[in-house]
């Protein structure tokens, strides 16, 4: 079956997963992650092997899940954007203290320049904390290849293995062709059972265990097709191109570079390469899309040998994602001449969609908390998060998953009154509950709003967690029932909707609001469908 | 051969589809194609762009250097001058003419279109086009009508890219996509001309 394909990274990512005989996919959106999962729920193979498929509530619970599938000896994989991996970190750290059995493969998708989220944190990072190998694609192709190589070394070493994609590696398109289709792996025990626990005595044989290992992956690593050692006439500079900087690389060397090139696209650091280009070179340049993770390796603290070139130095931007212009001039290259920027153009930012229900909530909010003098509403991640910018203006933080709720109490703690968070219906399911419980057993005097779309929303309308049931979670971690109000955001609703607040805001403990109405993209979908 | 190209507009308008079609045409052919798109928040009625890079060579990078593209083609005029830094000083402007006002601060539209008449451009009211010889969910396709000289690939291989792609929604919307296309690309046709 050898099909040539037009395919996103992501895409390409899982049909590399699914040929590669994949059993499970556990994830929760995040962009540029989300079309991953997306595409194994669409693919007719994942149906008819039944491949799980459903969305998870956090990258937590996904991690989790999808050990639990490696210990019955089947193929997994975990995908989540960068900042999934902090969520995730607990679960993915010590899977590599108990070790897999079916082969482990954790996708965590970066996106540098933060097109759509809050930071640049690069998560080779996290494979290097974790002491596992890491992967990182320089081509969609390359992408759908890794896919069983990750699989068969992930088993090989009975170890989980990281790769890692960036905005531009996911959510670019190009040809891929396709290979041969394995059968996903039978149920199995692991044969060391004992590994599974642990408890200091046996974190601490694990931990020899994983040490020992780094020597094969760093033999890997250095025997791996992916990473490669190009020749070049021009040893004045020696290149190392990680990942898709390979490409940006190459757009200016059409005939082929001038310069020994390491081409990285699996870690641990092939040292015996990297030595290789220092002795052969007079100076080095590292092109690697995210933090200076390799410039500061091969530097280190002391720096007293060859000249490296970076992200640290300048000769590349320090922050930002990897571009082909932002490399011209550590390359020794001329800028082209170009057309001036327009001075006629604009910014046009994001906003609410007309007609969408969080609209209505901020309206509301923004009219009652002007009945205080000193009101402060915590957010949180998601649309609604566009409340921050004209014409609303209506929220003061946004930081992370579920930080609504819990920094609105450690104000309120604090002596703030108004205390407002406003959180989305996925958000809340997906770290918001826990705080909930902490506000509820100290009966903080704060407000939630949890602003119910029925979808994760920003994300492209995936399924939420906890919908059709917010009431009853709410209710059973403890919040009292006649302090759940519920009320359908819609501007012929104002007044009750003001009211609500107002009651709430003045109730001295935990009270939810849940303003809800089907997130207008989606509702339009479902119509689309109806008619079909 | 060898084109790269920028789709600009605004979130919703429609850009990924005439890659969809372009990309379709290409591929057809044996041509190498990398497209870069945007998704996420942006989409919210924000600016969005995507690289489609299409050649008979194996193409490097995803994204199009500075002063690289030979084509932008926009659904929106001010949208359509975002990108000029990387058009090449030999290229072509495709842009529909109407704009897409959601912002307070948009500029003033007749200095808008003097820019773009000042530059190699084909400026195209593709709303109004397609309103009269299709339907206005066509307007994206009038748009790559009028965008198709310059693509580097033979014409009727981007009508066969029309019907592959809207072939699953029956014979009226392929004939319907192909008639908004003919009327884009003769616009372009006697625009070049003038």
């Amino acid at each position: 079956m050898n099909d040539k394909l037009l395919l996103l990274g992501d895409e390409a990512v899982a049909l590399g997963a699914i040929h590669a005989g994949l059993s499970g996919v556990y994830a929760y959106p995040g962009t540029p992650s989300t079309e991953i999962t997306e595409y194994i729920q669409g693919h007719p193979l994942a149906a008819e092997r039944n491949i799980h498929r459903q969305w998870s509530s956090n990258e937590k619970t996904a991690m989790e899940a999808a050990l639990g599938m490696s210990y019955m000896g089947k193929r997994a994989i975990v995908c989540m954007k960068h900042v999934g991996m902090n969520v995730a970190a607990d679960a993915f750290v010590n899977s590599a203290m108990t070790g897999t059995n079916g082969g482990l493969i954790v996708i965590a998708a970066d996106d540098p320049s933060m097109h759509s989220s809050q930071n640049e944190q690069d998560s080779r990072f996290y494979g290097k904390f974790a002491m596992i190998p890491v992967l990182e694609p320089s081509s969609q192709q390359e992408a759908y290849d890794m896919m069983k190589y990750a699989f068969d070394l992930s088993e090989r070493y009975k170890e989980p293995v990281l790769m890692r994609l960036v905005t531009r590696m996911a959510h670019s398109r190009a040809v891929v062709a396709t290979g041969e289709v394995r059968e996903p792996n039978p149920m199995s025990y692991p044969s060391n059972p004992g590994d599974w626990v642990l408890m200091p005595a046996v974190a601490r044989k694990r931990n020899e265990q994983l040490i020992a290992l780094q020597a094969d992956f760093l033999t890997e690593a250095e025997n791996s097709a992916f990473n490669k050692f190009i020749e070049g006439k021009d040893h004045s500079v020696g290149v190392i191109a990680c990942g898709i900087a390979y490409n940006y690389l190459m757009e200016h060397f059409k005939g082929g570079c001038p310069f020994p090139v390491v081409k990285l696209s699996q870690y641990p650091l092939p040292v015996s390469l990297i030595r290789r280009l220092a002795s052969e070179c007079d100076t080095l340049l590292v092109l690697e899309d995210g933090q200076p993770v390799v410039e500061e390796m091969i530097r280190g603290v002391l720096d007293n040998g060859k000249t490296v070139k970076g992200r640290l130095t300048g000769d590349v931007p320090r922050t930002g994602e990897l571009t082909p212009d932002n490399i011209v001039s550590a390359l020794g290259l001329k800028d082209e001449e170009v057309f001036p920027p327009s001075e006629l153009v604009v910014p046009r930012p994001p906003a609410l969609c007309q007609g969408c229900g969080h609209r209505d909530m901020y309206a509301a909010l923004n009219e009652v908390v002007r009945e205080y003098e000193n009101s402060r509403v915590f957010s949180d991640i998601g649309c609604y998060t566009l409340g921050f910018l004209p014409p609303y203006r209506a929220i003061h933080s946004v930081v992370d998953m579920g930080a609504s709720i819990t920094m609105a109490k450690g104000a309120a703690d604090a002596g703030q009154f108004p205390s407002v968070a406003v959180i989305g219906d996925s958000t809340f399911t997906h770290s918001g509950m826990t705080g909930l419980l902490d506000a509820v057993n100290e009966k903080s005097n704060i407000t939630i709003i949890i602003s119910d779309n029925l979808t994760t929303g920003m994300t492209g309308g995936q399924d939420s967690a906890g919908t059709g049931r917010l009431e009853q979670i709410c209710q059973g971690i403890g919040v009292e029932p006649e302090h759940i109000r519920v009320v359908v955001p819609l501007p012929k609703n104002m007044e009750e909707m003001k009211q609500i607040i107002r009651e709430e805001i003045e109730y001295r403990g935990v009270s939810v609001i849940i303003p809800r109405r089907e997130c207008i993209q989606t509702a339009r979908r479902h119509n689309k469908q109806k008619k079909q | 051969m060898h084109t790269d190209i920028i789709l600009s507009g605004v979130g919703g308008q429609g850009i990924l589809s005439i890659a969809t079609i372009i990309g379709s045409a290409a591929i057809n052919e044996g041509l190498y194609i990398k497209q870069a798109e945007v998704h996420g928040m942006s989409q919210r009625g924000g600016d969005v762009q995507s690289n489609l890079r299409i050649s008979s060579e194996p193409i490097a990078s995803d994204l199009i250097p500075l002063g690289k593209a030979d084509i932008i083609i926009s659904l929106e005029p001010m949208e359509a001058l975002r990108y000029l830094p990387y058009l090449n000083k030999g290229g072509w402007l495709i842009t529909n003419t109407a704009p897409f006002i959601n912002i307070p601060n948009y500029p003033d539209q007749d200095k808008l279109m003097k820019e773009i008449k000042n530059l190699q451009s084909v400026a195209i009211d593709v709303d109004t086009i397609a309103k009269q010889v299709a339907s206005p969910r066509a307007a994206n396709i009038v748009l790559l009508g009028a965008a198709s000289p310059f693509l580097g690939i033979d014409v009727a291989k981007i009508e066969d890219g029309i019907r592959r792609v809207f072939g699953r929604k029956g014979e009226d919307v392929v004939d319907m996509n192909l008639k908004a296309f003919r009327a884009g690309l003769e616009y372009a046709n006697n625009s070049i001309k003038k």
